[in-house]
């Protein structure tokens, strides 16, 4: 029997964390001496109250779109990727090689051609750690964490030696070529006669990254493949019985995983910078574990998470802009909403499972007793 | 008509002091943050200086990601400040792209040349300071081994070796350099713990000397130095006070005057391309009474002497960002 009614397990519990967040965000800034709801209503107007506001939300959102899918798809298979850092870095490594040294006549072949050159880059970063979890069984936890520092370090190798441009002294490959660019949300929109701010960073990538979405949701749920994950999730001893293949599933869900956080380099490295900077990916791939969480391994929820993160983060941006709020505090703000809509997620649950089976059990009592 | 005109004069005026009033200068630090001991802390220093003796005010904002750079550009631009400051080489492909959007607006963007006609570009010759700390350590050394600790692996960085390397070539010909970087994330701006690993490191391989380029991590390296009765150079501020008697100088870069200058200027800030080298005195190195006792008369001299030929351009220091070689030091 079902502890609550759906609605409350995919509404009301994670707004409920959301206002508790709020609530003792607002403690916080309130302790610093600032006005908590000058604060709050900055957050909203700075990430949803224009389109330019959106074009910011919205670039964030899909990276985290991105990488959320990522660590989801391998949760399915109950393996914990850390590393979508290092492979989305990787991603962008792809996305530079190709924009770069490719003579793409339109961005459309471009965005084709970066999109399988991220995905392939990403899933090779993750395809070591998931051997050595299949065959070996290194745990994967360790490896993946692991190999963002080793990805760290190969870039950092790779832009200062080789891949920057004589004299610069920015450590970032040369910007790409014009046919490369990415038209953004503004020029997208523009077509249909949507008024778009033009200073926004989202992109085309957004389309992607829904579709990536919805192929995920896909696979998971409508392919044999996506059944024989799922079921190596939930029983690797059912599973073998069943005659899944234990390496088979790990590496498969690992390359997809890390596929997908490669390919958030289409946004931030094609989309937004049209160069591959040090250090890129700024967290992403961390970000993408707490979305994944907050989003129940859900291509919706991790695509409606997403665009919370991204809220916060826009949010944040504008609140460290206009005010006297440090930067570490619009960390502590974030941390606080991670912890609640994701670690302390129980804390709300409970209550209201009992809350609600109480309720039922007086509306069973009353019609027994009619 | 008369007094139509008048009025109308009135609220031009009106508007033009308005106007004058809301041109705040502004600055944006890098993603360092502006306590990082060091670079974004030093152009703070030069805000906050700024504006307790005018009595003016300054806006600012520190940067949380790389996306936010020319979004903080753009705000700080349409919300009327001017000058806007910013502190670090990686603003130089946003403020490409905000410069020419904002035509009545001044730039100054320090550590990176960009080519537009509302632009300065401030560019300090750390290889000449770091080449005079170098001749300094040299000749304070006595294993004749002398260290390096820099921060993230990045071509600047590699310029304060290269001349460090140079100086202490130019005073003993015979020395060992030792060179380390901490990191490659930017963690390693901020990990004083690797700093002070880094320099147990040297000292067992016979550094006497460490001269620390590194950001926060720097702080443990001069810790450590001073506790293994080493010395060491600080960089950028002076760092002499840290441990008075065991920091043998600092090598000063003098971001806080850059960032000054541009304020005080306001908006009536000549641009273009601007260096701060030796000659005038946009770096250096630190000598005060912590240090007075261990830069001898001798030393100072022959400092001194160097740091005349470099400013009159008879002594050229090799600069590492020219052609990414470097003599005397491989990375």
């Amino acid at each position: 029997m079902q502890k609550m009614p759906a609605w409350a397990d995919v509404v009301l519990i994670p707004l409920i964390s959301l206002l508790l967040a709020a609530i003792l965000s607002g403690l916080v800034i309130l302790a610093i001496g600032e006005n908590p709801w000058e604060a709050l209503k900055l957050m909203i107007s700075g990430s949803v109250g224009s389109s330019y506001a959106w074009g910011y939300t919205l670039y964030y959102a899909t990276n985290f779109i991105f990488t959320g899918l990522a660590v989801a798809i391998a949760f399915h298979s109950r393996m914990f990727n850390i590393g979508g850092e290092g492979q989305a870095m990787l991603g962008g490594l792809g996305v530079a090689y190709v924009c770069l040294f490719i003579p793409w006549p339109h961005w459309s072949l471009a965005l084709i051609g970066a999109t399988a050159a991220s995905a392939l880059f990403g899933a090779a970063w993750a395809a070591l750690p998931a051997y050595l979890q299949a065959r070996r069984g290194s745990h994967i936890v360790i490896t993946t964490i692991m190999f963002n520092f080793i990805a760290a370090a190969f870039l950092n190798y790779l832009l200062v030696n080789v891949l920057k441009p004589m004299g610069a002294m920015d450590p970032a490959t040369a910007k790409f070529p014009a046919p490369t660019h990415l038209p953004s949300l503004h020029d997208i929109l523009g077509a249909f006669g949507i008024p778009f701010s033009k200073a926004a960073p989202a992109n085309v990538a957004l389309l992607v990254a829904i579709l990536a979405c919805v192929g995920v949701w896909l696979l998971v749920w409508r392919t044999r493949l996506g059944y024989e994950i799922r079921a190596f999730g939930h029983s690797e001893s059912a599973a073998k019985y069943a005659g899944i293949s234990p390496t088979r599933i790990i590496m498969l869900s690992m390359l997809i995983s890390g596929g997908l956080a490669g390919m958030m380099a289409i946004n931030n490295v094609m989309g937004e910078a049209e160069r591959l900077v040090l250090n890129s990916t700024e967290g992403a791939g961390f970000i993408g574990i707490a979305v994944a969480l907050m989003g129940r391994s859900h291509p919706l929820g991790v695509f409606l998470a997403a665009i919370l993160f991204g809220i916060l983060y826009q949010g944040g941006a504008e609140l460290a802009l206009w005010t006297n709020i440090p930067r570490e505090m619009i960390v502590v703000i974030q941390a606080l909403v991670i912890l609640f809509t994701g670690a302390l997620d129980n804390m709300v649950r409970m209550p209201l499972e009992k809350l609600f089976l109480a309720l039922r059990r007086g509306q069973t009592a009353t019609t027994a007793g009619e | 008509m008369t007094f139509m005109t008048k009025l109308l004069g009135a609220s031009a005026a009106l508007a033009l002091s308005a106007g004058a009033a809301l041109a705040d200068p502004a600055i944006i630090f890098d993603l360092g943050g502006k306590f990082d001991k060091s670079f974004n802390e030093s152009a703070f220093a030069g805000a906050t200086r700024w504006a307790t003796e005018t009595g003016g005010t300054f806006a600012e904002v520190e940067l949380q990601s790389d996306a936010q750079r020319e979004q903080a550009l753009r705000r700080f631009a349409e919300a009327g400040n001017n000058p806007i400051v910013m502190a670090g080489f990686g603003f130089a492909t946003a403020l490409d792209e905000v410069a020419a959007d904002y035509p009545d607006t001044k730039f100054v963007i320090i550590d990176m040349v960009v080519d537009q006609p509302n632009v300065r570009s401030v560019v300090f010759s750390e290889h000449e300071g770091s080449y005079l700390v170098g001749m300094l350590a040299a000749m304070a050394s006595k294993t004749g081994t002398v260290g390096f600790i820099g921060g993230m692996d990045i071509p600047l960085i590699r310029k304060f070796a290269c001349g460090y390397a140079q100086g202490v070539l130019a005073a003993n010909p015979d020395a060992t350099i030792i060179a380390n970087m901490t990191g490659t994330t930017p963690a390693a701006w901020n990990d004083p713990v690797k700093g002070s690993e880094l320099t147990l490191a040297q000292i067992s391989q016979g550094a006497d000397v460490v001269y620390a380029a590194a950001g926060g991590t720097g702080v443990g390296v001069l810790q450590t130095a001073a506790d293994s009765g080493i010395l060491s150079i600080g960089v950028d501020s002076n760092q002499n006070y840290l441990h008075p008697g065991q920091v043998l100088t600092s090598m000063t870069k003098r971001v806080d005057n850059a960032v000054y200058e541009a304020f005080t200027a306001g908006v009536d800030l000549e641009t273009g391309f601007n260096v701060m080298g030796l000659a005038n005195g946009g770096v250096g190195y630190a000598l005060d009474e912590n240090n007075a006792a261990l830069v001898t008369a001798d030393m100072q001299a022959a400092v001194d002497a160097a740091s005349a030929q470099i400013a009159s351009g008879e002594l050229v220091v090799h600069d590492y960002m020219s052609d990414e070689t470097c003599p005397g030091l491989t990375f």
